[in-house]
């Protein structure tokens, strides 16, 4: 786990490659193509680079226009403005006529860090979940990012990708490794307890993962890639194998992961269910090192949650 | 414009007019106001302008034409009736349940309709992306966007028209439909957007300003849109809200409601004294 790289670089490599593969793709940005890494595909295809400058609602309706004749747009901003700002430019001019534009949005969750609130979004899984035929991804790591990328090009239908500032452990890294849309992955069985963890927090949860077992606690940890449509038989099987679930995410507790893992088992399999994440609270300006850990977000993190759980 | 093809053009527009009228009062709800201050508008787009065909609603080579002011999908539907993307019967099932007609244009659901609108300020933007689109293909369709004066008072048409400028998108004609009556009343009181011909110079667009119930005007506007090779082109038309009912016009409390049985019957008959008066004339 020794090397880090954020997942919107992974993004921005991607889109650099796709896109002199294939020439229906166009990509968007509003002013920030250094931070979300979009100025690699303008590097390689300028000529279907656009900057819409500082208006998200513009772009992104521009975007649902554009794939009407014939292309594939690639929209990006911050995640806050992407989807906070332009939400109904997305719920309307892209989810409603169900059009084929991905919405890859940076700087999601706390870990933006400096910045601070305003600039944190821990609101973006929610917002667009709630949109119907919304595909909802956020990677792991730079490995992932890249397969999320391609991924959502060869899917017909609008995506939003979650992408985030900070350079988070690369741990993907193996010959084996495949990404399915919709397919939650298994990184480390146990039998204890799962931590059913998406983005940044994968990492987290597998470091914890490690740390307890030292304490005889035996964790499953689940990567969810994809939060929707959720892989539901993953998780029925780990609550039923495991019979406790910590879910854990960079993002608030109230409309995310843990909401949609906690709506699935109540219907289908009722099991206890702890959910880590932002308790209805903004973030604040500190290190990304910081805010992960004030909100028991890092390994240490992740290991007292499962504690709790296990122990409470 | 002879005055063969000046009465085609009446006679269709009576024929909106009517179909506005129907569709609303059957729905026992819609938007007659601004329909029918764009319906001659929506005659003259399906009837001369636009490079499409009902036959082929998806053809790649067609004009997009995007109602931004997607509340008058009433007058968008009424003139596809008449063009033939479907049959009229349609028109009497707008907003009912499982219709092809929703309350407001619905991509993928209504043959003829190009973008899903209603969200004002939405359908602009969407209509730059075409012509982007349009502009990095090569493609030599055009793309038409209805927008009411009312509407241009969302931020994101200004976003989306600065843009259109900044993209050089000469392939965009931005329409303006100035009856100047929005839901709470007059446009200038409620939150002023005028000057807006000054507003559009100053955006980049090549603009002019008719009547909007001429369609010499019309025919005028749209050649000069189409020549100019720069910029895009904004039409601002000066029309009457509720033009073609009497009791309508100038109305802003006809902006959303349709009319009662009486109501439709007396709009109707003086529809119908126009479209007599017309071929009365013809003859």
């Amino acid at each position: 786990m020794s090397e880090r790289k954020a997942t919107r670089e992974g993004y921005g490599d991607t889109l650099a490659q796709l896109g002199r593969e294939h020439p229906d793709i166009v990509v968007f940005d509003a002013d920030l193509s250094g931070a979300t890494y979009t100025s690699r595909f303008a590097a390689v295809c300028p000529e279907r680079f656009f900057d819409f400058g500082i208006a998200e609602a513009n772009m992104v309706a521009a975007a649902g226009g554009m794939s009407t004749v014939g292309y594939v747009p690639f929209v990006s901003s911050f995640a806050m403005f992407a989807t906070g700002r332009a939400y109904e430019q997305v719920r309307n001019t892209v989810g409603y006529p169900h059009l084929n534009v991905k919405v890859c949005a940076s700087h999601a969750g706390i870990s933006v860090g400096e910045d601070g609130a305003s600039h944190q979004c821990c609101e973006d899984i929610a917002l667009m979940r709630s949109i119907p035929g919304m595909t909802v991804i956020c990677p792991s790591d730079y490995i992932e990012a890249c397969a999320a990328v391609r991924a959502a090009y060869e899917y017909r239908g609008p995506v939003y990708m979650r992408l985030g500032r900070y350079a988070v452990p690369v741990i993907n890294d193996r010959p084996d490794y495949s990404f399915e849309l919709g397919k939650g992955i298994q990184m480390r069985d146990g039998s204890d307890v799962t931590v059913v963890a998406t983005g940044l927090l994968v990492a987290s949860a597998l470091e914890a993962a490690e740390t307890l077992a030292t304490e005889g606690i035996s964790v499953r940890v689940i990567n969810i890639h994809t939060i929707k449509p959720l892989d539901e038989e993953i998780i029925l099987r780990a609550a039923r194998e495991t019979g406790k679930i910590l879910t854990a995410e960079e993002h608030s507790v109230i409309g995310g992961l843990g909401e949609a893992v906690c709506s699935l088992l109540s219907e289908k399999l009722p099991t206890t269910v702890h959910r880590l994440g932002v308790q209805d609270v903004y973030g604040h300006s500190a290190s990304a090192a910081v805010l992960l850990h004030e909100f028991g977000m890092d390994g240490e993190g992740v290991a007292a949650a499962v504690r709790r759980l296990v122990n409470g | 414009m002879n005055d063969k093809s000046r009465r085609e053009l009446e006679l269709a527009a009576c024929e909106v007019r009517r179909g506005i009228i129907e569709a609303t009062h059957a729905a026992k709800s819609g938007h007659p106001g601004g329909s029918l201050s764009a319906a001659d508008m929506f005659t003259y787009l399906y009837l001369r302008e636009l490079r499409v065909d009902p036959a082929e609603p998806e053809a790649p080579w067609r004009d997009r034409f995007v109602l931004s002011k997607g509340h008058t999908a009433p007058g968008l539907y009424a003139v596809l009736a008449l063009r033939g993307f479907f049959p009229r019967e349609a028109l009497l099932t707008l907003r009912h349940t499982g219709s092809i007609l929703q309350g407001h244009p619905s991509l993928g659901i209504t043959p003829g309709v190009d973008m899903s609108t209603g969200s004002l300020g939405q359908g602009i933007s969407a209509a730059v992306g075409m012509a982007l689109g349009g502009k990095l293909s090569g493609a030599d369709w055009r793309v038409y966007a209805l927008l009411g004066d009312g509407e241009i008072q969302e931020g994101e048409v200004w976003e989306a028209f600065m843009s259109a400028a900044h993209f050089g998108l000469s392939n965009l004609c931005v329409i303006i439909d100035s009856n100047r009556l929005q839901i709470d009343g007059e446009v200038a009181k409620v939150m002023s957007p005028y000057p807006i011909d000054a507003k559009m110079r100053a955006f980049g667009f090549g603009v002019c300003t008719i009547d909007g119930h001429s369609f010499d005007d019309m025919e005028r506007a749209f050649a000069e849109a189409r020549a100019c090779s720069d910029r895009p082109f904004c039409i601002i038309m000066n029309t009457v809200k509720g033009k073609g009912v009497s009791f309508m016009e100038n109305n802003a409390s006809w902006h959303g409601k349709a009319t009662n049985d009486e109501q439709t019957a007396a709009a109707l008959a003086e529809i119908a004294a126009k479209r007599a008066e017309l071929e009365e004339v013809a003859q």
